[in-house]
């Protein structure tokens, strides 16, 4: 790629499924690109190395700290984030958990637990609170308190939250 | 924070990748899973001139090689991979024990295991993994390539043998001899932080059940990872009975010498090393008996 800092990389990227041709700078981080360059800010950032997880989405099937990873490193992904989750302005199963066991409240580090959730899932069913708790450990929450989640994830893990993001 | 402004590499050919380092030395630093450097970059602890990202070499750098004798994991082997990977998991169950512990899966979806070696945070778990296996790491440069025993590999806190031109191209591991058991121990206040101190175990027993070959290593004591090797010799002959065990846990408690900050003193970290020994040893004897069991039915 180009040495030089201007005018930056052009890359390509699939976003909830939408494609993207964008020039970005070298130290454009994944997460500033999709918030600033994109303007989809369900992506929050927090701590901004890597610890808080609010930042969490989902790169080629894994879950991954968008803040440590650069915008020029994702040419060619695919990549989904919390816009899109929903469908038809209709929560999913998951998002719908998040609400009815009151797993949020003031929503900063929703985005990146939905993410981190949704890509666990994917991976194997959660079926008791160890499962849950381990699922939930790689993203804080600072308001709301863990409860809610757990039992959001497990009442998700039992009704099989499966297949892509739609 | 944001990172300062560098210049961005994606080489698709290790050729480029050592001709980059070359020319830039102390001004570049390697790209790999970047679960260490991003944040160091995003605060600004390490300002560099080039970054040089070794993600487009293609897939013969993200494939394991397990043989029958060896297994090598070059530079862009995931730790997730190895988690998910049965084989590698049989052929060195002491790296998935530890893996486990290393940060969180969104970060090990993308963290290497070369990249931490190569990072070498004098807390972190795989450096003392591999310092109780036999474990040679291979360092290309334009130069050609050398390979550094895991003894000479770890110098300082965060300080290897790597010179600013050199790439650590893979690590290969001796398949421990049969009949090793081991075990990865390791405390943290929190599932998934660095942990206050941790221990890999490697020993084997012989017919009688006396310990033949012992090796511990201690993390989050050192500089480096530290092999405790009073505790060693004095495992070595013994059937890891209750009055050894004992001995080893002092041992080792006076082997290390921590430093002190806000997450726990020194004198904490002393103790919770012998602990951990002695707690892995526990588990390494059960693990030797029931296999000796196994193999009387």
């Amino acid at each position: 790629m180009s040495d030089s800092d201007q005018p930056g990389h052009r890359i390509t990227v699939t976003v909830n499924r939408v494609r993207y041709e964008q020039v970005v700078e070298d130290r454009l981080t994944l997460a500033d690109f999709l918030r600033e360059r994109l303007r989809l800010t369900g992506t929050h950032l927090g701590c901004e190395h890597g610890v808080c997880g609010a930042c969490t989405v989902i790169v080629d099937g894994a879950a991954v700290r968008s803040c440590l990873m650069l915008a020029a490193q994702a040419d060619g992904a695919a990549i989904e984030t919390v816009e899109g989750l929903a469908r038809n302005g209709q929560l999913n199963p998951l998002q719908t958990a998040f609400k009815d066991n009151h797993a949020l409240q003031c929503g900063f580090c929703t985005s990146g637990f939905l993410m981190s959730v949704t890509a666990a899932l994917r991976e194997q069913p959660v079926r008791d609170q160890a499962r849950a708790r381990e699922v939930l450990s790689g993203n804080i929450c600072r308001c709301t308190g863990y409860r809610g989640l757990i039992q959001a994830v497990l009442d998700a893990g039992s009704a099989a939250v499966k297949g892509p993001v739609r | 924070m944001k990172p300062g402004r560098f210049t961005y590499h994606a080489p698709t050919q290790l050729d480029e990748v050592l001709g980059l380092l070359a020319e830039h030395g102390d001004e570049a630093k390697v790209l790999a899973g970047g679960q260490s450097l991003m944040p160091m970059l995003n605060f600004r602890l390490a300002q560099i001139g080039h970054l040089v990202d070794i993600n487009r070499l293609g897939a013969r750098f993200s494939a394991p090689v397990i043989g029958p004798a060896r297994i090598t994991i070059p530079a862009l082997v995931r730790q997730r991979q190895v988690e998910h990977s049965a084989e590698l998991l049989a052929a060195l169950p002491l790296l998935g024990q530890a893996i486990r512990e290393v940060a969180h899966p969104q970060v090990r979806n993308r963290g290497t295991i070369c990249g931490s070696l190569a990072h070498a945070d004098p807390a972190a778990e795989l450096p003392a993994v591999m310092s109780v296996l036999d474990t040679t790491f291979t360092l290309a440069s334009t130069r050609g390539i050398r390979t550094v025993e895991v003894a000479d590999f770890f110098q300082f806190h965060w300080t290897t043998a790597l010179e600013p031109d050199e790439l650590l191209l893979e690590v290969t591991i001796r398949r421990p001899p049969p009949g090793t058991v081991t075990v990865f121990r390791e405390f943290a206040t929190r599932r998934g932080d660095f942990a206050l101190a941790g221990v890999a175990v490697a020993c084997r027993a012989d017919e009688s059940g006396a310990v033949a070959d012992c090796r511990i290593a201690a993390c989050g004591v050192a500089a480096t990872p530290l092999r405790l090797a009073a505790a060693e010799s004095r495992v070595l002959g013994s059937t890891l009975d209750t009055e050894t065990l004992a001995e080893v846990e002092s041992l080792a408690r006076a082997e290390v010498d921590p430093a002190a900050d806000i997450h726990a003193s020194a004198h904490y970290r002393r103790r919770l090393t012998g602990v951990l020994v002695k707690r892995a040893l526990v588990e390494a004897a059960g693990q030797a008996t029931g296999r000796r069991e196994a193999s009387h039915v």
